[in-house]
């Protein structure tokens, strides 16, 4: 029955061609443009490490004195160095790291290559296991090495790439800042999206080309870049004693009862420094995981979210343009819809014929889509923001696709095919 | 021309043209919409900076280790720069406008205040006013001797309640003392004051990280930096030098010091071009989106009217046996579409009113203003009439003898 259907909708949209294009290109341009936004949508808001993120959360704590305090204040989004080192030491989950985001000057012994500027992670040695960072060659530094400020560095494939040639260059030694330092480890291509555990170094940034422990880097006293929010005597240059915040803390707590444990320990620890006196608010803490800490952050840039709503409001135009086209063309059949009643055909076998045709026109619209939402991806690609690069159509948009433009159509044929079933049989005869 | 029969016709067709009236009604709230975004986006573009833009150049390094006597670097290296022909100044400043680094303090008013009054911008470095062409509209500028020395107040603290002077914009004035001249006022940054002595009139802040509406927030600080402490070099340029400047400049700070790497040698119109370039992208996405719909609309009201215009065809011939002329079924088409039209732009401009305030609340845009209204209007009925112009022009075209035909 439904190759008879299919048939019968091919031969009356071959019958009106003009017609039959301006419906596709309607749902063809409304699929297009709202598959394109929400492709760049599902990419912006994904999950940054599948499979861990819910494990992994972001102490916070007020360690601020009373200058502007107002009791309903979230903590700062950061820890200072002495709080940093405090929790890092404590071990109080099974992985935590402490880390902030930087610029170093690398000198390569290739004298082809001029030396210049790369981005760089300072952080400590469970950054590694904790964030299950793929390794090609070597392996990250282990606690000593933090305890010793040791010079030693990871690089990213990429910069391994440029400088090596790609060839595994563990045990090599790499001048960074005018100073030597050996390289232990090689990682794998690795770009979370979002950057999620340094918002402020870019939201969508790409991986950093150097990683080096944060008490090195910090007895060196490297670039910091990032966010310094600062209070009291405020910024010195001993980042060790300032009383700014700068660094991002990130702990693994496998159980919910391992959080709550946490959180506790967190409160506790506040009560004992605001007892100390080193702390003058109360004790304020918060321990988002890794989707609470992004939603938290609003990562995704509410452009995006305005191009999501301006392209369901274009499809939603097209749809109606459909609506009213296809109600014009099955009620323009009356005649023909008419004489197959009258030769006993039912409402109900109408009524799917008439939306057969419909996702005829979804199918073929939904192609046409998914080409526009292919041409859309590449625009954006080529658009100035950082996460143009990641603008890609996976496989289950690509389902998605069709599917919104299928069930689009159809839900857009429903009420045109239902007005021509009501079509009396008789009627039609007679008027003829 | 009598519009009974239009209405009557209507009503025997009534879902299709009110999905018509709905499309049409969807399309111009979308469009007026889009139009007070697109020039929202643009007006952004235009902001204010204050500074010479078209003749200044930044020059940004990186130094490898730390410089020796950095102090002594930064004014060889202003020296070197202000030889080359065509610069007319140098500065190594701490900021510069359009870039996405910058310097933030609260302020106060009064050293007992709990809060912070508000978070302002800091501009540091020998001559940032004259530097980057900030006009003074009140006061000064600061005096050889009131400049300090950055690293030595950086460290030693005691040093910072020596700088005793600053210069703001016009708009912190304004904001800070609303309708009382700013000149010899008071701020307190934490326990240290600083006295009001020049105003500018404009000076943008850097990175607008805390909105636009605090992009005029900026005070300017007599701190002499260090080739050490700051990183950008920049150089205002005679008429039409900039470019051989650019390229002289990076090579005379690599001369000396070949230890630096440049990171990168731009005119601030680059810069500034760069830093609004979201803005200019998504304008770029609402023309295409506006003009995406119209043009989806306009075939909608073709398709349809086209169909009626088959259906019709009997009547219209009838019609034109009785007497009418061509130019009246024209008119007749093109009435029935003025009408409709008519009925979604009205709709249209409750649901624009609508869209707006959900915008408002989510996107934190401002009221749409009553000048957007008729831009929907005009283009729905323009874009409705040019629809129905093909189909009403070949139901005009149908001879009376069609009347005589059976089906």
């Amino acid at each position: 029955m439904f190759a008879y259907y299919l048939d019968l909708a091919l031969r009356s949209l071959r019958r009106n061609k003009a017609l039959t294009a301006l419906m596709v290109l309607a749902i063809a341009l409304g699929i297009g443009a709202s598959m394109t936004t929400l492709t760049v949508l599902h990419v912006l808001s994904g999950d940054p490490l599948p499979g861990r993120s819910g494990s992994l959360y972001y102490p916070q704590m007020d360690p601020r004195d009373m200058d502007g305090y107002k009791p309903q204040d979230d903590p700062p989004e950061q820890v200072t160095w002495i709080d940093g080192m405090a929790l890092l030491h404590a071990k109080r989950a099974r992985y935590q790291a402490l880390m902030t985001g930087g610029a170093v000057p690398i000198q390569p012994a290739n004298s082809a290559i001029d030396p210049f500027f790369e981005d760089a992670r300072y952080t400590s040695a469970d950054f590694f296991p904790m964030f299950d960072v793929p390794f090609l060659f070597g392996h990250g530094w282990n606690a000593a090495d933090d305890g010793a400020s040791a010079h030693v560095v990871v690089l990213s494939r990429k910069l391994n790439d440029k400088l090596f040639g790609g060839k595994d260059s563990t045990g090599q030694m790499l001048r960074v800042d005018d100073m030597a330092f050996r390289i232990v480890g090689v990682l794998d291509s690795w770009r979370p999206t979002p950057h999620f555990y340094d918002l402020y170094t870019g939201s969508y940034s790409s991986e950093e080309g150097v990683f080096v422990p944060l008490t090195t880097a910090t007895d060196m006293k490297f670039t910091h870049n990032g966010s310094n929010d600062c209070w009291g005597k405020g910024q010195s240059d001993n980042m060790k004693t300032a009383t700014c915040t700068w660094l991002q803390l990130w702990v693994q707590l496998d159980t919910p009862a391992e959080a709550a444990a946490y959180r506790k320990f967190l409160l506790n620890y506040s009560s004992e420094q605001k007892a100390l006196g080193r702390f003058q608010r109360p004790p304020n803490v918060r321990l988002p995981d890794v989707m609470g800490w992004l939603d938290y952050n609003k990562v995704v840039p509410s452009d995006v979210h305005l191009q999501v709503w301006l392209a369901f409001g274009f499809l939603l135009v097209c749809l109606v343009n459909t609506v009213g086209l296809m109600l014009a063309k099955f009620l323009r059949r009356s005649g023909e819809l008419g004489i197959r009643r009258a030769l006993g055909a039912s409402r109900r076998s109408l009524f799917a014929q008439l939306l057969t045709e419909a996702g005829v026109v979804g199918l073929v619209g939904g192609s046409g889509g998914l080409l526009l939402a292919l041409l859309g991806l590449w625009l954006v690609r080529r658009q100035p923001s950082d996460y143009a690069a990641l603008a890609y159509l996976d496989l289950p948009m690509l389902l998605a696709t069709f599917a919104a433009a299928v069930v689009a159509t159809l839900l857009a044929g429903l009420l045109p095919a239902w007005r021509a079933c009501l079509i009396p049989p008789a009627l039609q005869l007679k008027s003829n | 021309m009598d519009i009974r029969p239009i209405f009557s016709t209507l009503r025997r067709h009534k879902i299709t043209s009110l999905l018509l009236v709905l499309e049409i009604a969807l399309t111009c709230a979308i469009v007026c919409n889009a139009v007070f975004l697109i020039s929202q986006r643009l007006q952004r573009t235009e902001m204010v900076s204050g500074v010479a833009e078209h003749e200044l150049v930044q020059i940004h390094v990186a130094n490898i280790g730390k410089p020796a006597d950095a102090r002594a670097r930064a004014q060889e290296d202003l020296a070197l720069l202000r030889r080359i022909p065509g610069v007319t100044a140098a500065a190594l400043l701490n900021q510069v406008p359009f870039t996405n680094s910058s310097s933030n303090t609260g302020i106060k008013l009064d050293p007992t205040q709990k809060l912070h009054t508000l978070s302002a911008t800091m501009y540091m470095g020998e001559g940032v006013i004259d530097t980057l062409g900030a006009r003074l509209v009140a006061g000064r500028d600061f005096n050889a001797d009131e400049y300090m020395d950055f690293d030595a107040m950086r460290s030693d603290p005691d040093l910072q309640s020596k700088v005793g002077s600053v210069v703001i914009t016009q708009a912190l004035g304004e904001r800070l003392w609303p309708g009382e001249s700013a000149l010899g006022k008071n701020i307190y940054l934490g326990e240290t004051s600083v006295r009001v002595i020049g105003v500018v009139q404009s000076l943008i802040r850097p990175s607008l990280f805390r909105g636009d509406d605090s992009a005029q927030w900026t005070m300017v600080f007599p701190l002499r930096m260090s080739a050490a402490s700051a990183t950008r070099y920049v150089l205002r340029t005679a008429p039409g030098q900039r470019e051989s400047v650019m390229a002289a400049a990076g090579k005379v700070l690599r001369e000396n010091d070949p230890r630096r790497i440049i990171l990168d040698t731009k005119t601030l119109d680059d810069i500034r071009s760069h830093f609004f370039q979201n803005d200019r992208a998504m304008a770029g996405i609402l023309v295409g989106v506006i003009i995406a719909l119209l043009v989806v609309t306009a075939l909608g009201i073709v398709g349809l009217a086209s169909f009626w215009v088959a259906q019709r065809r009997r009547t219209i011939g009838v019609r034109r046996a009785l007497g009418a002329t061509r130019r009246n079924i024209l008119h007749y088409f093109q009435t029935e579409n003025f009408l409709l039209a008519t009925i979604g732009i009205v709709l249209g401009m409750v649901l624009a009113y609508g869209i707006n305030l959900f915008l408002m609340a989510h996107y934190e845009l401002p009221r749409l203003p009553a000048v957007y209204f008729p831009v929907g209007a005009v283009a729905l009925w323009v874009i409705g009439q040019l629809a129905v112009l093909g189909p009403a022009l070949r139901a005009a075209a149908v001879p009376p003898v069609v009347a005589t035909r059976s089906v």
